[in-house]
């Protein structure tokens, strides 16, 4: 039975499509057929970090309007066999998303994938709510921030009220919060917010928490997604994030400050 | 903990500008939850019962206060309604 899985946040700039294409491709290699859609129409990003803007002929407004079929559209990863992207359309305007038109895709891709990764725009506008409506799953990407929280807060409210599963009295949502861009070092020094602090909030399943790290900017830059950088911590956290998205019990990483040297480590025992 | 925490987090309290932070959040997402759960007429109502006592009594903008309740199985709908002493009314 195949999940749509969304990755959200409200607020731009978090790292929902860093957590698109690392969730996808890691769901990919672990044998799961998955497909990851961009629904950021006008501003697509999510070939870049997966590193196949020039591979994109055909897009997902392409499917919708009947002008090319869904094969023509999607485009194989060259590193793992069992993931396919879908491009945004960059020129059309935000409507090019009609609700039946992203339902009828998403109902052809449930026939042949396991896993479909709905890459959301920031905000709270057209695209963002049909990157939501279809979802089985929900990723709240949230940086512990004010800002950051509070957005996600909302987003959980929509999808709780304006949702497919919402509004048919279905079973709700699943909801998993992945903390990001997490300095314990700053939250040591109680200039950041904690992941405690951050879950007494929002109260939500926690599945990782990505530490601020250079690796992030290092794959965008080569368009690989972080989860390949398997040496990199941001790597290590989001290979966890999919374990224990499928179930796998992982001691949470990358919440303590690196020990440095002999006299931190005598003092901290 | 190692002996070092104990100076970095004097009498448990944690300082800096986090603890600011969460209580803030905690306070603004509790009011953002409770007018998400309200039903969307709620000031117009407030506006229209204050208009209708109007025709009788001359009271305050802030005299009807709307609360609204969700609880498992039914909502409950509050009105209250505070009139000017009786010898202002002449």
């Amino acid at each position: 039975m195949a999940r749509t899985i969304v990755i959200t946040s409200g607020k731009g700039g978090v790292g929902k499509t860093t957590t698109a294409a690392a969730m996808a491709m890691g769901l990919a290699q672990r044998g799961h057929r998955t497909v990851v859609i961009d629904f950021d129409v006008g501003l697509r990003n999510l070939d870049l970090i997966m590193g196949c803007e020039r591979r994109v002929v055909y897009d997902f407004a392409n499917v919708i309007n009947g002008e090319a079929n869904l094969n023509q559209a999607l485009i194989r990863d060259k590193r793992c066999e069992h993931l396919f992207i879908l491009p945004a359309s960059q020129t059309r305007d935000k409507d090019a998303l009609t609700q039946e038109g992203v339902g009828q895709v998403l109902e052809e891709l449930r026939k042949t994938y396991d896993y479909i990764v709905c890459d959301s725009p920031a905000g709270i506008e057209h695209g963002a709510l049909m990157a939501m409506y279809f979802a089985d799953d929900a990723v709240v990407v949230t940086n512990p921030e004010v800002s950051s929280v509070r957005d996600s807060d909302r987003m959980l409210g929509i999808l709780s009220s304006k949702s497919r599963r919402a509004l048919e009295n279905d079973e709700p949502i699943r909801e998993f919060l992945l903390l990001s861009r997490y300095s314990p070092e700053r939250v040591a020094s109680g200039e950041m917010l904690g992941v405690e602090d951050v879950q007494e909030i929002l109260a939500l399943n926690l599945l990782s928490v990505i530490p601020e790290s250079k690796a992030v900017l290092n794959a965008s830059n080569a368009g690989t997604p972080v989860i390949l950088d398997v040496e990199s911590d941001a790597g290590q956290a989001y290979s966890d994030m999919v374990a224990r998205y499928l179930g796998e019990e992982r001691p949470m990483r990358f919440l303590e400050m690196e020990r440095k040297g002999l006299f931190s480590r005598f003092f901290r025992g | 903990m190692g002996l070092l925490d104990y100076f970095r987090a004097p009498s448990g309290a944690r300082k800096g500008s986090a603890s600011v932070a969460k209580e803030r959040l905690q306070i603004l997402v509790a009011h953002d939850r409770a007018a998400r759960d309200r039903p969307s007429y709620l000031p117009r109502l407030q506006q229209e019962i204050l208009a209708v006592i109007r025709k009788y009594v001359e009271i305050d903008n802030d005299a009807v206060s709307v609360h609204y309740e969700q609880e498992d199985k039914y909502e409950i709908l509050e009105l209250n309604i505070v009139l000017p002493e009786a010898d202002a009314r002449s």
